[in-house]
């Protein structure tokens, strides 16, 4: 799905989060808001869940005003910084959570939730943790099991808040691959936020680069590498 | 290891242990003087003529009007408080407003006003020479002297103790789960179902339980609104305090006994509660 993003501000209070921004993702792109705390980049994508409104401007959704849509109504599989699994939930149950909560017209048998639980499972590596609770299962397991619960959706994009920020070094590298190979599996237009500039480097095809609300570069890794187009730029991916 | 003992390291926050013993006995000497001793006289006192005069002086009339009187208010009271209190917690944690360090204060306020003050404000708001009093009399509907005056002053007592309970447990918790419930497609009401309620259901039930303990054992509140009608709107504490004012001390007692075993009973119920679902509180703990 095509987003696009159109002249978007957001303040809080007095401070202002995100001045004017506008951005479009191109269909099926896998792409990395990257800035440092503070940057507007987590409530970018969080407007884009609908999980905050905008204080002007527009977010269309394969050209259609999706500004007004509710967070249910996006149907964006939304993966936390914490993941925010269900503590009180087995995983099989916090994956099948979402497709459990449609109304009785859209909801699919149990058998067939059952399945498809699996099917993601099988998806993300984890075929036998289905009986577990997420305190039993390791930083890498949850953030699968939380992508797992977000696809399960059958969503129109991913959005990830920082999903490797929790995970150690040797961790983070190997999920790299896992979130690049889910992607190209899906299809699905996808976001992540992080403030780790190699992580983006290595793993989007488009590179959004933020600073205090604005967003001041947008390219593909190697040209933002090339040529980096503000000062900001040049100091923060040579970090 | 084994020369290891010959040096005594001690873990910093140790104490030695004739400082530990010294603490545990003054803990000890409290806990039995101002809670064990009371406790045991109460029912010493009861039983003093023997079970057969206990027994006998619950099975008067006035005395079963105040069991069913005060139970009938914990059960209307304890309801309207949890529904008020999650209401008021989920207010308060989950949306940013103006005014809300004054709900907070207003929810406290219970706690910080003497029941007397609470009771005679009831009076003066629905009492028979009050305008909405008088009206409401007329309609054959008395507040004050009668149960909905007792059940309104208990709630207003009763207020804070769920709402207390929840909102530490609320923020501790944060929005994350029920953002993600959103993002999943779940409605407001069911969200609230399957994610908001049991990850509070613990706090729930120890605010619940504190709640109906304290519904069931007002009076000052409860002295004023409910005019001590012996059978009517006498409830347990008030029927004690009536009949240890006329030297009936064994049933004055025996009365005494009967609210202490239910606040017994509702301990004991927490307790076992807690040994049975032991590893889920652990397993509902922040990750």
């Amino acid at each position: 799905m095509h987003i696009e993003i159109d002249e978007i501000a957001k303040s809080f209070g007095t401070t202002a989060a995100l001045h004017p921004v506008s951005l479009s993702i191109p269909s099926g792109a896998l792409v990395a808001l990257l800035g440092p705390s503070g940057s507007g980049k987590t409530t970018l994508l969080r407007i884009l869940g609908g999980l905050e409104y905008p204080n002007s401007g527009r977010v269309l959704f394969d050209g259609e005003d999706a500004t007004g849509l509710t967070v249910q109504e996006r149907r964006a599989g939304f993966v936390f910084q914490s993941y925010a699994l269900f503590r009180h939930m087995t995983v099989f149950e916090n994956i099948a959570y979402g497709l459990k909560a449609r109304p009785r017209a859209t909801r699919p048998p149990a058998a067939e939730i059952a399945r498809r639980v699996q099917r993601l499972l099988d998806l993300i590596q984890l075929p036998d943790i289905a009986a577990r609770y997420p305190a039993q299962l390791s930083g890498g397991q949850r953030q699968r099991v939380a992508l797992a619960r977000a696809l399960a959706i059958e969503p129109r994009m991913l959005l990830l808040d920082e999903p490797f920020g929790a995970l150690d070094a040797r961790v983070r590298k190997e999920l790299r691959q896992g979130l690049r190979d889910i992607h190209d599996a899906t299809g699905l237009t996808s976001v992540f936020v992080t403030h780790d500039q190699e992580e983006a480097m290595e793993l989007a095809d488009l590179v959004v680069v933020m600073s205090m609300g604005r967003i001041e570069q947008v390219g593909r890794p190697q040209d933002i590498r090339a040529r980096p187009a503000t000062a900001f730029v040049r100091d923060f991916i040579a970090a | 290891m084994s020369d290891a003992s010959a040096f005594s390291f001690r873990a910093p926050t140790d104490e030695s242990p004739l400082v530990r013993r010294a603490l545990i006995g003054v803990a000890v000497l409290g806990l039995g003087l101002l809670v064990g001793a009371p406790l045991v006289a109460v029912f010493a006192e009861a039983l003093k003529q023997g079970w057969l005069a206990a027994l006998k002086s619950l099975g008067n009339r006035d005395a079963l009007s105040a069991i069913w009187l005060t139970l009938t208010i914990a059960a209307i009271s304890v309801p309207l408080n949890a529904v008020f209190g999650i209401a008021a917690a989920w207010l308060i944690t989950r949306f940013d407003f103006r005014g809300k360090a004054f709900l907070i204060t207003l929810i406290d306020l219970p706690f910080s006003v003497s029941p007397v003050v609470a009771g005679l404000c009831i009076v003066l708001m629905f009492g028979a020479n009050s305008l909405l009093g008088g009206w409401l009399v007329a309609q054959g509907f008395p507040i004050v002297f009668a149960l909905p005056g007792i059940v309104l002053a208990t709630v207003f007592i009763t207020f804070p103790f769920i709402a207390r309970e929840l909102i530490p447990v609320m923020i501790e918790q944060g929005r994350a789960e029920e953002e993600a419930a959103l993002t999943l497609g779940a409605g407001g009401w069911h969200l609230f179902r399957t994610v908001t309620l049991p990850n509070i259901r613990w706090a729930l039930l120890y605010g619940v339980l504190l709640c109906n303990a304290r519904a069931m054992g007002e009076f000052g509140a409860v002295a004023v609104v409910s005019g001590k009608i012996r059978g009517q709107t006498a409830t347990m504490p008030i029927t004690i305090e009536m009949l240890y004012n006329e030297y009936l001390s064994v049933a004055a007692f025996s009365l005494a006994a009967v609210l202490t075993l239910l606040a017994l009973v509702t301990l004991l119920a927490k307790t076992v509660l807690e040994r049975r679902h032991a590893d889920q509180i652990a397993a509902t703990h922040r990750h």
